[in-house]
């Protein structure tokens, strides 16, 4: 679509990337007090970023530091150029609120756009977009992306799973955009009612907003017949289509003429090597609104910028291994949600499952909690006692740590239509 | 001569039991024998009743986990020693018994119906019909 830019040299892309970082950080000096003040205590002025070598000297941007400044403190832009916000769910205090003018829309948009038509969608294609639409970016960001490219467009947005199907067997949908989670659960209930999903005209689904895994993307692949890509984004920097995934599937293309990456140690700051796991870290380069520099996503991963199969240059940001925040610490041990997902996926068993983690005395404990599959059922105690055996040893020799392992009735953890809530941490830390 | 057994895992909380029950009442399914099997944080319910394929169908729509399985079903004549003489039986020709339940008000009482999961089947009708248990069938039990 734009391949110009999307198969670039890397020292064209290198160029595009020094204008625009030093035009985006005069834009973030002059107009947000926040960064003028934080440049000004380091010594640095803007004339000293020249190339986007120089982005090393620049500081870090905090999701507090969004937080701090509720609701528009660190926008560059006054209302009168702002187009829409968007804005987090705060579980913990304000909401991360994120602004976007009219420019930054298109830029969106056009990112997703060059993802859409990087997997094979062109403006003949439906699209269903069963995120949520509102203030999450998921529905919205995919709607405009896809409205770019011309595809046509079912907003759909979550729930109403029933409703989701009838769509998907009558609209013609070609691509489905939702939460892993929902898609899987959309492809269960379509196998619960007898549909064949050979029988629909689907051939795609583009997932992100909650992590998963390569396992799991072999499940929804052969469950709803499709191609299933990934994609990544976060609102701070954009939305969804920050990075996607091409028809190659091998790691997320990252918009990096708008999102510049970095990754680094998440403890000492330092970049890492290229290949090597870290703290990712965007630069948004290309955005007017809300300019955020070096801004830490938690995320975990690494980069790879070898040329893809695909023909693009760009550089692929592989699947995140887990956050920073979300890793939980047990018994001194780094654990991630997604392992247990793992484990349970080379099992041949569904990924429903809830984490219960809490301190008895001193010792931190960790229960898994399994939805009982019906393959896996007995009517004896025997064989019931060796599958449990069977899953806490697996988990044992992935995670390093004994989890107590405790099956549950099919279908009695809650199924989300929008995140799924994996971790229940009752330790009062 | 077998006859299906429903087994239905049981989470350990409270009212799940009487649930489970009240969704077989609600469709006219019959108890005929059932025994409670449990582990710490869960429970297998092992029920014989009168509809066992609907019964399936009913529990799997209420999102239950629920299989069935071949079963003896046997006479036990009320009178001392009756359930030790099938033991017996079992022990001599090395049959393991997986699990064992019986129900006294069978046949106007005259005789308690015993239900049991062996590892072998065949074997066990064998040995048990040539020495004299009397084994019940499904339908049978059905009849009644």
């Amino acid at each position: 679509m734009d391949q110009e830019i999307e198969c670039a040299s890397r020292e064209d892309m290198r160029k595009l990337q020094s204008e625009r970082l030093a035009k985006m950080v005069k834009n973030a000096y002059e107009h947000v007090p926040f960064y003028r003040e934080k440049l000004d205590s380091m010594g640095i002025k803007p004339e000293d970023i020249q190339s986007i070598d120089d982005i090393t000297k620049l500081p870090f941007t905090l999701k507090t530091d969004l937080r701090d400044h509720y609701p528009f403190g660190l926008f560059a832009v006054g209302k009168e150029d702002l187009a829409r916000i968007h804005a987090s769910s705060g579980t913990t205090g304000h909401p991360t609120v994120v602004g976007y003018t009219q420019h930054d829309l298109d830029v969106w948009a056009h990112c997703i756009a060059r993802g859409l038509t990087s997997i094979g969608m062109t403006k003949a294609d439906t699209v269903q977009i069963a995120y949520g639409y509102g203030l999450f970016t998921g529905g919205l960001g995919f709607h405009d992306g896809a409205g770019a490219l011309g595809m046509t467009v079912i907003p759909a947005s979550s729930g109403n799973t029933n409703r989701q199907i009838a769509m998907l067997q009558d609209y013609g949908t070609d691509l489905l955009c939702c939460t892993p989670s929902y898609a899987m659960y959309i492809g269960e209930t379509m196998k619960e009612k007898g549909i064949d999903p050979k029988s629909l005209p689907l051939r795609a689904t583009f997932c992100g907003a909650e992590p998963w895994t390569e396992e799991m993307r072999k499940e929804m692949e052969a469950l709803l017949d499709v191609r299933a890509y990934d994609v990544y984004g976060l609102s701070e920097i954009a939305g969804p289509g920050v990075a996607m995934e091409c028809y190659a599937q091998a790691g997320m293309h990252i918009a990096e003429d708008y999102f510049y990456p970095e990754v680094i140690d998440p403890d000492t700051g330092e970049p890492v090597e290229d290949g090597q796991y870290g703290e990712l870290v965007f630069t948004c380069i290309g955005k007017e609104a809300l300019p955020l520099i070096r801004y830490r996503t938690r995320d975990i991963c690494k980069l790879e910028r070898s040329k893809c199969a695909c023909g693009r240059t760009t550089v692929r940001m592989m699947k995140p291994q887990g956050r920073t925040d979300d890793m939980l610490i047990i018994r001194g041990i780094n654990v991630f949600p997604s392992q247990i997902e793992s484990v349970l996926l080379s099992l041949g068993m569904e990924p429903n499952y809830q984490m219960i983690v809490d301190r008895k005395g001193n010792l931190d404990t960790l229960e898994v909690q399994i939805e009982m599959a019906e393959e896996m059922f007995s009517d004896t105690m025997k064989n019931l006692a060796a599958a449990e055996k069977r899953i806490a040893e697996a988990l044992k020799s992935t995670l390093n740590i004994v989890a107590k392992v405790r099956l549950l009735e099919p279908k009695s953890l809650p199924r989300s239509e929008g995140k799924a809530k994996r971790v229940i941490d009752n330790r009062k830390l | 001569m077998t006859i299906r057994q429903l087994s239905v895992f049981l989470e350990n909380k409270s009212g799940r039991l009487a649930e489970i029950t009240e969704t077989l009442a609600e469709a006219d399914i019959h108890i005929l024998a059932l025994s409670i099997a449990d582990a710490v944080d869960y429970g297998v319910l092992r029920l014989i009743v009168d509809q066992p394929d609907r019964a399936v169908q009913v529990l799997k729509n209420h999102h239950c986990a629920v299989s069935l399985t071949n079963v003896i079903a046997f006479g036990l004549p009320k009178e001392h020693g009756a359930f030790a003489r099938v033991a017996r039986v079992l022990a001599d020709h090395g049959i393991g018994l997986e699990y064992c339940y019986a129900f006294n008000d069978y046949r106007a009482s005259k005789e308690a119906l015993g239900v049991m999961r062996v590892e072998d089947n065949d074997k066990a009708i064998q040995v048990l019909q040539e020495n004299g248990v009397t084994l019940v069938s499904e339908e049978e039990i059905l009849s009644e």
